[in-house]
């Protein structure tokens, strides 16, 4: 049978060779490299979630009156958009389930993606030859932050329409061309009809297409580059040790997709996510408050709470605050991780290729200014829920917001500097030549003394 | 019971997990139910799996060779050449190049067009609300305000008479004690009574200001907390906010009934480029 097979498809596609190279290859062990796999596993669950969701959602503005089951909506207008959630939710057999575990799942797909960028960053993986890869990851995270922002939006309830609300504020913020961008997007002045049915295509086409294809291309660079690994001996700048895909590595990683896909299902199942039935339709003069986005666009939030209140206005123009907050520090967040690679190049003047990673410790300076970026993110989306914080804290938002502001500044110098002097610490530890051999023989003479001689003269009882 | 046979216990387990799942189904046992069940059928197939590669599996190293690159400087000097060779050849005949590069350039701009139609008229509707001089205002209910129906210190979304939920046109009214306002020149008649008007959009990420802290006269915006006085004209105190609330000139009619004396003076709501 399997001979059959191997035979079948030399004798058409002539794929021996490859085949018993590719059943072979080497897959280095390290739980860090399971982060990747563990994004791409959350982007199958998310496939398969998504694909059963469609099917039920209704992408149109269109106002109707509510007369399902959940009483208490009855007789409210909202869009059919909205309807169809409620209807999915609450009258679908199954369909409360796999919409919680979507949720769920995209919540765990920008994490992995997030933690994932950080073990490259701080082992120094995405140096020559990966500088490519880095930026086709960053594009992934990119679209995954889209695809993830497109879908909460798409229920047409009262807090993502709040969100999309702020996001359209922040596009006509943009100079010369925000406006006209923001109506090309959206489709009109917001709360535009075609906003919706848009949001719709993006979501389950443009999106997930693109991040098939640049997935796909992210995976066929790791294949030809074949994977870093940890220094260790017998690895070396020119080999990778570890095990092989058929079958060890295949069947490790095959139980890994079932262990997130089951992890996800329990979340799904047992831990409420979006309720959306609970916040009603998104109606323009309504907001609940305190009204917070998914985890992932928390640091922007923050940042708008943040943000100067500046309005510039310049010959007739204006430039609203937004921009600043909204649109110019993310935009400098991520050129500086796009250009990182080569900035990096450029401070150490290392211009080889690397193949063994770094500890994080190995490099104190990388690892001081990758915990600042870390601390000023974390400091901003804990201020994007700060009226939260205010109510437990029990001080005012000003003052706590004010705070924020110091912190902003202050946290991220304070961790860089920590994490590089801890860095520096344990590399010395780590890189020290083991301790010499201080081991001594005492002996007792023949006049009662003792005399203490190291070991190697060790002289015989 | 041998190791190799233990590792068949997740996998059973599995079994029973999908058989629940598919009861649960049929039963309309509700998400909880359901999400057991599939969360054994597919925590029993992980674990079985590892566990079937940890303990059941020869654990052995491979070490792959790296191929090299650079390539052999022969290699690459001959790529260079490949691509050079057709490059020259196209540049031999440089019109044609220039004609075929600027055939391709036209199309690409042409192919941009269509796009134009993905928006209507840039910047309809970001300059002017439904509030028409005369326009009476109503509650969200569409019930119309009437002089006498406010308390000092309420607060109250209101829309143009029919154009209830309409989203540029959504504005607070409160009423406040009339001797508090600190009115701008020429804003002298915008407010009887003690009654003002601002519009509920905010000016700085388009969220409604929402919420009252009627003791301090200020609106809060509970989306980025932006804070206005309402005794000046809501003008921003704290917050992200950069410019004041736009006001709503009211007066009251002959019948006790507020209503607009005209459009907000201003554009409503966040700032962009092309607004002055």
């Amino acid at each position: 049978m399997i001979r059959r097979l191997v035979l079948a498809l030399d004798d058409r596609l002539g794929t021996a060779h490859f085949m018993r190279k590719a059943l072979r290859k080497a897959f280095p062990d390290h739980w860090s490299f399971m982060l990747g796999e563990v994004a791409l596993y959350c982007f199958i669950v998310l496939l398969a979630t998504g694909t059963y969701l469609g099917f039920f959602f209704d992408a149109s503005s269109q106002p109707l009156t509510y007369n399902g089951s959940y009483a208490a909506l009855h007789g409210t207008v909202m869009s059919a958009a909205y309807a169809s959630v409620v209807r999915l939710s609450l009258e679908t057999r199954a369909g409360l389930l796999l919409r919680q575990i979507h949720h769920w799942a995209a919540l765990v797909f920008v994490c992995a993606i997030t933690v994932h960028m950080c073990r490259v960053f701080f082992t120094g993986a995405f140096r020559r030859p990966r500088e490519l890869n880095w930026i086709v990851g960053l594009i992934l995270l990119i679209l995954a932050l889209g695809a993830g922002f497109t879908g909460y939006s798409l229920p047409d309830d009262l807090l993502s329409g709040t969100g999309l609300r702020i996001a359209y504020s922040v596009l006509i913020s943009v100079p010369l061309v925000g406006r006209d961008l923001a109506f090309l997007f959206f489709g009109g002045n917001f709360p535009a009809t075609q906003t919706i049915p848009r949001l719709f295509f993006a979501h389950v086409l443009i999106l997930p297409a693109l991040l098939v294809g640049v997935m796909t291309l992210h995976l066929a660079m790791i294949w030809r580059q074949k994977h870093t690994q940890f220094r260790a001996p017998g690895r070396t700048e020119y080999n990778v040790v570890g095990s092989p895909l058929w079958p060890n590595y295949a069947m490790k990683s095959i139980g890994l997709l079932f262990a997130v896909a089951a992890i996800l299902t329990a979340l799904g199942a047992f831990f409420q996510i979006n309720p959306i039935w609970l916040y009603g339709p998104y109606q323009p003069a309504n907001v609940s408050a305190p009204a917070q986005p998914d985890w992932y666009i928390g640091w922007l939030e923050g940042a708008l709470r943040l943000g100067p209140a500046w309005s510039w206005q310049i010959f007739g123009h204006t430039i609203p605050a937004p921009f600043f907050a909204g649109v110019l520090l993310p935009g400098a967040f991520f050129a500086l991780l796009f250009v990182w690679p080569f900035l990096e190049r450029r401070i150490t003047r290392d211009g080889t290729s690397h193949q063994l990673l770094d500890h994080p410790s190995d490099v104190p300076w990388r690892t001081g200014v990758g915990a600042a970026v870390l601390a000023f993110a974390i400091v901003l989306t804990f201020a994007g829920g700060d009226d939260v914080l205010a109510k437990i804290v029990g001080i005012s938002v000003e003052a706590l917001a004010a705070l924020f502001r110091v912190l902003l500044v202050v946290l991220p110098l304070l961790v860089g500097l920590l994490a590089f002097e801890f860095a520096r610490e344990i590399g010395i530890r780590r890189n020290a030549s083991p301790t010499p051999d201080t081991r001594l023989v005492i002996s007792r003479t023949a006049a009662g003394g003792f005399v203490e001689q190291p070991l190697e003269n060790e002289t015989p009882q | 019971m041998a190791r190799g046979k233990m590792i068949a216990i997740p996998f059973a387990l599995s079994v029973l997990g999908s058989v629940w799942f598919a009861a649960a189904y049929a039963l309309h046992a509700g998400p909880q139910f359901e999400g057991l069940g599939l969360f054994v059928a597919l925590a029993g197939l992980a674990l079985g799996i590892v566990l079937w590669a940890q303990f059941a599996m020869p654990h052995e190293q491979v070490v792959d060779v790296r191929d090299t690159y650079p390539s052999l400087q022969n290699e690459r000097l001959a790529a260079e050449r490949a691509l050079e060779y057709g490059a020259d050849e196209l540049g031999r005949r440089g019109f044609l190049e220039t004609f075929a590069i600027a055939a391709i350039g036209a199309l690409g701009i042409a192919a941009l067009f269509p796009l134009r139609s993905l928006g209507p008229a840039f910047g309809a509707g970001m300059y002017q609300t439904k509030w028409r001089r005369g326009a009476r205002l109503v509650s969200a209910d569409g019930v119309v305000i009437r002089s006498d129906d406010l308390a000092v210190g309420s607060m109250l979304t209101v829309f143009p008479e029919g154009n209830v939920g309409d989203a540029s046109s959504q504005t607070v009214l409160l009423r406040v004690p009339p001797n508090v306002l600190q009115v701008a020149a020429g804003r002298k008649d915008w407010s009887p009574q003690g009654y003002v008007a601002f519009s509920k959009v905010c000016t700085h990420a388009g969220c409604p200001v929402g919420l009252y802290r009627a003791s301090a006269y200020e609106l809060l915006c509970p989306c980025h907390q932006s804070v206005f006085d309402v005794t000046k004209a809501a003008l921003p105190i704290s917050g992200p906010a950069a410019r004041a609330l736009p006001q709503l000139p009211l007066q009251i009619a002959a019948d006790g009934s507020l209503e607009a004396r005209s459009d907000y003076t201003e554009p409503i709501g966040p700032g962009f480029w092309e607004r002055a």
